[in-house]
């Protein structure tokens, strides 16, 4: 009994969102599809070959014009199979310098899909990075960032791979609904393929656009480079001054054991690893 | 007394000659004469101060004359006077603080890292800007704080840091990936103290996480990524930032909300003072909330496949490693990425990405632990961002015992060999009584 309800959970699979914005060509400025959004896709996509039946919709919430068009196709071509669920996506018009949360919110609570899939952060506007929360805020969803890998799902429960800072990784399990941000720990997007890019539609929803008043009211200027940090040495006398400049830094001086048995070298240091907890 | 100093030339002049009869009493007078000795400074006609070299120095090893203007043998024998290296920092207590400036510092691996100290710098900057009515910095510390030593030394080093309250939560429920159980406890916080501003490290899966979390709880639309804060008497709060938005793209301007997500060199940390680090406990109890994130633990990944340059622990072997295929085994139980020195990559025991230095790679790791390496300067470059380093090597008087904290000395093969036996034996004895 118990296996084949399992199967069943298998096969039905999940309805994935996976929330798209328009990114922002590091160099060049022009619109593309945004790295950490495709990889989003990608993580979907993944989640679709390995659990039949899972159903992804896209949904991105802003302008329609030809720029950004072009930069929505960009993920449309990722679909390399038909019935990928890439044959259109959900655009919920509202113009330039909206606020795109009140939008995706409703729309998220009246398809409520089980699983949301955003990029950390957005490459233009504030891009704060304030989107997932807001939406697990206001749905009142979990929330995961930094996701690497959907490893499966169960019953309702999903179990991830967080990525760590230095290469670690670390498994959660989700109670679904769920919202789960990813950036640049995640695998990367495949290439974009023209032909299904092209066919691809878009079914416009308008919305009750809300303007973003305070970011408006904001100085927005391109970045400036940060000034170095100086080395600022406090020292009374020229003297002092001159030895903290030419002088290679020593250390504090830490613990040298001389005249010891390889076996108590070996404790003192075991000791450390522990102290440090590097050893697993 | 009136300010304006007064000048006798005669009694300069006599000051200057020294064949004067005068000469003695009129510098006793004039009290530019320290300890008896030849006079060596004065002030002279025109207002200049004038030395004599004469009078001061002392007599060096092949009877040459020597001057040391250090400011330590000033004015010839008075050299006892060198002022012992003593503690300079201020101490401040703040007791009745006019509002709360909370801190949430990450507190990797128990220790504050450069960028909760920036942080703290910038949250003295904030606390400290009005010096008739100061704020008081809370830190919020979650897990356990190691400190640099224990007891006393360990709550100075939060002291020194800049924090004058410190609110510590190191209940089993707050650690690993917790979000949840940290922002009930930082709801708890806002509740009772009502500080003033919130700012935590805008770092991957530390502060970026919980702040924006506690942005949205608290309804505060948080400046995420802010490098730079000035004063600024238009904005509500009277501070103004710099961030970074845009994917890095752009710089935003904007008053500082009462939450805000700073990078690391924010700001100086604080070196000139020393606060209190008053312990303080929160009076309501927490709300224990239903996760629904449960953390399953780490995963145990390959340390051979991740990046020497992100590396948490490193075993680098150098030309005094004998037996490879020890060391191999020594990283593999020890669970240590591998590193080496460039004479073991020329000699072919490793690969060429291995290498860390100055023409290899500039490693981070927590612990890095030095076999066989001399510490060439090339070497020590490359792990100069390493936190701790530990060395065995055959020879006490090389560099890198310098710069080593902890440093075996002996034969890298011997040394290896029973520290593996240890760590197996130590995993050995836990599994049995698992
Ligand atoms: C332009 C330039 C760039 C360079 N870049 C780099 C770089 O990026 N990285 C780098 O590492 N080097 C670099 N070097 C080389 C560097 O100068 C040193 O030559 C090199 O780091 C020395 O390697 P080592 O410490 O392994 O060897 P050695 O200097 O030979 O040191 C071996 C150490 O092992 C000890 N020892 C010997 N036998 C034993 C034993 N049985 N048990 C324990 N200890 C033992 C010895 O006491 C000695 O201290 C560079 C050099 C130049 C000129």
């Amino acid at each position: 009994m118990q296996p084949d309800l399992h199967q069943k959970q298998q096969q039905q699979g999940i309805d994935v969102a996976v929330l798209v914005s328009i990114g922002r060509h590091p160099t060049t400025g022009r619109a593309r599809r945004a790295e950490q959004d495709a990889r989003g896709l990608e993580l979907a996509l993944a989640m679709e070959a390995e659990l039949p039946g899972t159903r992804i919709s896209m949904l991105h919430a802003g302008s329609q014009d030809d720029s950004s068009e072009a930069a929505l196709r960009g993920y449309l071509g990722m679909a390399t199979g038909v019935g990928m669920g890439l044959e259109s996506m959900t655009l919920l018009e509202q113009p330039e310098g909206s606020d795109a949360i009140p939008a995706l919110a409703k729309h998220l609570a009246a398809t409520s899909p089980q699983l949301v899939i955003t990029g950390a952060r957005a490459e233009r506007g504030e891009g704060s990075g304030l989107l997932p929360y807001a939406l697990a805020e206001h749905l009142g969803w979990p929330l995961v960032n930094s996701l690497a890998s959907v490893e499966k799902v169960e019953n309702g429960v999903v179990t991830l791979l967080q990525a760590l800072p230095r290469g670690q990784r670390r498994r959660l399990k989700v109670r679904l609904p769920a919202i789960i941000s990813v950036d640049e720990a995640a695998p990367a997007a495949r290439q974009s393929a023209f032909g299904p890019a092209r066919r691809a539609t878009f079914e416009i929803t308008p919305t009750s656009p809300e303007a973003d008043s305070e970011l408006a009211q904001w100085h927005l200027a391109p970045a400036r480079k940060r000034p170095k940090r100086l080395k600022i040495v406090k020292a009374a006398s020229a003297r002092d001054r001159f030895k903290a400049a030419a002088s290679k830094s020593e250390g504090k001086g830490g613990q040298v054991l001389t005249d010891v048995t390889p076996e108590q070298g070996a404790e003192a240091i075991y000791k450390l690893l522990k102290e440090e907890d590097v050893l697993r | 007394m009136s300010e304006i100093i007064r000048r006798d030339p005669r009694r300069e002049w006599i000051a200057r000659n020294r064949l004067h009869p005068d000469h003695a009493s009129v510098l006793a007078a004039l009290g530019v004469n320290r300890g008896g000795a030849a006079v060596s400074e004065w002030l002279g006609p025109h207002g200049v101060v004038r030395k004599n070299p004469h009078a001061i120095g002392f007599i060096g090893p092949n009877d040459v004359k020597r001057i040391d203007r250090s400011g330590f043998q000033q004015g010839g024998q008075s050299a006892a006077t060198t002022p012992v290296a003593q503690d300079s920092r201020r101490t401040v207590t703040i007791d009745q603080p006019a509002f709360l400036v909370a801190v949430v510092p990450d507190l990797t691996g128990g220790r504050l890292s450069a960028h909760d100290k920036d942080l703290l710098g910038l949250a003295r900057r904030v606390a400290d800007a009005d010096a008739d009515q100061p704020g008081a910095v809370v830190a919020i510390l979650f897990g356990e704080h190691k400190g640099e030593g224990d007891g006393e030394l360990k709550e100075q080093a939060l002291g020194d840091a800049g924090i004058d309250r410190v609110v510590h939560l190191n209940d089993e429920f707050y650690a690993g990936f917790a979000p949840e159980a940290r922002l009930a406890a930082l709801s708890a916080v806002e509740r009772e103290m009502m500080p003033r501003f919130w700012l935590l490290p805008d770092s991957p899966l530390g502060g970026a996480d919980l702040g924006r979390r506690l942005a949205l709880r608290l309804g505060e639309r948080a400046a995420t990524g802010v490098w730079q804060v000035e004063a600024d008497n238009e904005a509500s709060l009277g501070w103004r930032c710099t961030a970074r938005g845009g994917a890095g793209s752009l710089d935003i301007q904007r008053p500082l909300p009462r939450v805000a997500l700073a990078l690391a060199e924010c700001a100086e940390p604080v070196d000139e003072t020393r606060h209190a680090a008053e312990q303080l406990t929160l009076a309501a109890s927490i709300p224990t909330t239903l996760s629904r994130i449960e953390d399953l633990g780490q995963v145990a990944v390959d340390p051979a496949g991740v990046a020497l340059a992100e590396a948490e622990f490193i075993l680098s072997g150098g030309n005094g490693v004998k037996e490879w295929g020890a060391f191999h085994h020594a990283a593999k139980v020890l669970g240590a990425t591998e590193g080496a020195s460039r004479v073991a990559v020329d000699d072919g025991f490793m690969a060429r990405d291995r290498q860390v230095g100055a023409t290899g790679t500039w490693v981070t790791a927590r612990v890095y632990m030095a076999v066989g390496i001399s510490g060439a300067i090339q070497h020590l470059q490359g792990i100069q961002r390493c936190d701790k380093v530990v060395a065995i090597n055959l020879d006490p008087g090389c560099d890198i015992i310098k710069r080593a904290d902890l440093a075996v000395i002996g034969d890298s093969t011997q040394i290896l060999a029973a520290l593996v036996t240890m760590v197996e034996q130590q995993r050995g004895g836990q599994r049995d009584a698992a």
